[in-house]
């Protein structure tokens, strides 16, 4: 494991007790509510918190103890892009970004070229003497990104690091994350309160509730069996990621799902379960999207029950145990689903 | 004063306005003595340019000292958490409310040739700190100390520290997190400070006439010659009250956007 950790801190009313590995290349998101202890947890990782008991080890060398071993947090391979981003007010965004190479003895001038090559990775070598204050949020993250990155460390911390963004920038700043996560080789844990970011940037989630790990697995996995009412809320969608045409979505398999207006290029479609009707009969009426498939899972959550369907577009429909003993339903069983245009939500990837 | 809003009462202006007037009008009873036309040739007196070359030589030692040992004291004021910080933090801002006189009668017993750690330094080191100007330096000191501390400790408290935070992930040491992150996000509160600190170490009389004496050349500062000098030349004591004057205006000016707020 190139990172494992099992982090216990108490602080104030919060009790983390919570447990998390990761592999090079691989972007975990930790996802729960406010409160939780996602940031306490990304702090243990940094070393800005030290932790009450538990371990930290990245590529097997141990950070953290809660006992005898800490290294502090400038002498850890980690690098934090934090909410805000906390660029430097007083420097230039190319001094910021050469901060981490001054600060570890690299010269004056090498220290300049690192951190103009990393600019130039982000694609803002144009700003680097500006001060942090004229940049957008979506420039101002990539800065931030850049400063964490520059000193090439093994583990990439992200605390919430689209939430500072407006609605409208944040899809596009969101696709640029990506590629640039994607770049770097190194494990890397993002948090987030936010589920589309998870689905979008990570390879796998961990949702923490009050302190503790609820679950954890891939997107797929998780919105598909989410284990409690909180997490069926969170995450329980139906996530299926295509190309949009016009009001299609087209999915990897062929099979269209018709949204009220799709955009154009790679996006995820979303469907909350509770939209998704099940019928024993073809329907016909309103509903653009009336899907075949065969019943291929039922979990029973206590007023609600989650059925996965399976066929060319896999969904989850969220019923009541009234329909479902109405209906008849039982694994195997065929039915068709339908849903409304309107309740397909297009987000890009 | 809108007219849609409630009255101001006009009790509360004229009280406003007595307190105002009791505020300015020494100013304009100072300024209307000066006699402009010999002024220069006042301060150009040896009286005078004595007074005022120790008082610029002194007051900037002080203001340095005061920073030197007030920025330390002001950090762990507010970063290091122990028992009794509040009861230190009280007597650090002592000098502020006591008397300078009984500063100075407390500097006398304590640095005085037979005080508390100034019998040694006159029997090991042969150092005398009363009478010298050395002694003005130290009254000077002792009076402007508290406005470096409490200046910066306010300035330490206001800042967002997560920028230290960001700054210590990013592999700098403490002292480099000092230096360039802590520093310059307080400039505001170290130049706010360091003005005030000398501006009050300028005008002060007191402790430095009980601790230092009053000497022509070396311990008589401008406003002890301004004391001295009121009866006998009025026009120099008028003349370097002016000088002082003049310089606790351009600090008030310096000082009015980063700490007086522009209100």
């Amino acid at each position: 494991m190139s990172l494992a950790a099992h982090v216990g801190i108490r602080l104030g009313t919060l009790a983390l007790d919570a447990a998390l590995t990761a592999e090079d290349g691989e972007t975990v998101a930790i996802l729960g509510p406010n409160g939780a202890g996602k940031t306490t947890l990304l702090r243990g990782m940094a070393g800005l918190a030290p932790i009450d008991a538990g371990e930290i080890t990245i590529d097997g060398i141990r950070l953290d103890d809660g006992d005898e071993v800490f290294v502090p947090p400038e002498r850890r391979p980690v690098g934090v892009v934090f909410q805000d981003y906390l660029l430097f007010p007083h420097l230039s965004v190319l001094e910021n970004v050469a901060f981490g190479l001054r600060s570890r003895g690299t010269g004056r001038g090498a220290a300049r070229a690192r951190a103009t090559a990393a600019l130039e990775r982000v694609g803002l070598t144009a700003l680097g003497s500006v001060k942090p204050r004229e940049l957008s949020g979506g420039q101002a993250q990539r800065v931030a990104l850049a400063r964490a990155l520059v000193t090439e460390p093994r583990l990439l911390l992200l605390d919430e690091p689209l939430a500072a963004l407006d609605q409208t920038t944040r899809a596009n700043v969101r696709r640029d994350l990506r590629a640039q996560l994607g770049a770097f080789g190194g494990v890397r844990i993002l948090v987030t309160h936010d589920p589309r970011d998870a689905a979008a940037l990570a390879d796998r989630l961990v949702i923490l509730e009050a302190g503790r790990v609820v679950q954890s697995g891939t997107f797929a996995d998780v919105s598909a069996h989410p284990r409690s009412e909180y997490v069926a809320d969170l995450v329980g969608m139906n996530l299926l990621r295509g190309t949009a045409r016009g009001d299609r979505v087209e999915l990897p398999n062929g099979a269209t799902l018709v949204a009220a207006a799709a955009g154009a290029g790679d996006v995820f479609a979303v469907v909350h379960p509770r939209s998704v009707s099940l019928h024993r009969d073809h329907p016909t009426g309103s509903p653009r999207n009336v899907l075949g498939g065969r019943v291929e899972t039922i979990d029973a959550t206590s007023d609600r029950v989650r059925v996965g369907i399976g066929g060319p577009v896999p969904l989850v429909a969220e019923i009541t145990p009234a329909s479902l003993h109405e209906l008849g339903l039982i694994e195997g069983t065929e039915v068709w689903a339908s849903v409304k245009a309107t309740d397909v939500t297009i987000f890009p990837a | 004063m809108s007219r849609r809003g409630r009255r101001t009462p006009w009790f509360a202006i004229a009280l406003a306005a007595v307190g105002f007037a009791f505020i300015t009008l020494p100013l304009v009873g100072l300024i209307q003595q000066v006699s402009w036309g010999s002024l220069v040739d006042d301060l150009r007196t040896p009286e005078a340019q004595a007074a005022l070359r120790l008082s610029l030589v002194c007051s900037v030692w002080a203001a340095a000292l005061a920073m030197a040992f007030g920025v330390p004291l002001a950090w762990v004021l507010a970063r290091v958490e122990f028992r009794g910080r509040a009861v230190a933090r009280a007597l650090v801002l002592l000098p502020l409310v006591v008397p300078p006189v009984v500063g100075g009668v407390g500097l006398f017993y304590a640095f005085g040739r037979n005080g508390l750690i100034g019998q040694y330094l006159w029997d090991w080191f042969g150092i005398q700190l009363t009478f010298s100007t050395a002694g003005v330096v130290m009254a000077e000191t002792f009076v402007a100390l508290p406005f470096v501390v409490i200046t910066v400790e306010a300035a330490l408290r206001g800042m967002d520290r997560r920028y230290e935070e960001a700054a210590t992930t990013l592999g700098a040491r403490r002292s480099t997190v000092f230096r360039r992150v802590t520093v310059p996000l307080i400039a505001p509160g170290l130049v706010a400070g360091a003005a005030l600190a000398w501006a009050r170490a300028l005008g002060e009389f007191g402790a430095t006439i009980t601790f230092a004496g009053n000497i022509q050349g070396r311990t008589q500062t401008t406003p002890l010659a301004v004391y001295l000098l009121l009866e006998s030349k009025p026009e120099i004591a008028i003349g370097l009250s002016i000088v002082l004057l003049t310089v606790c205006v351009a600090v008030l000016a310096v000082l009015r956007d980063r700490w007086l707020g522009t209100g």
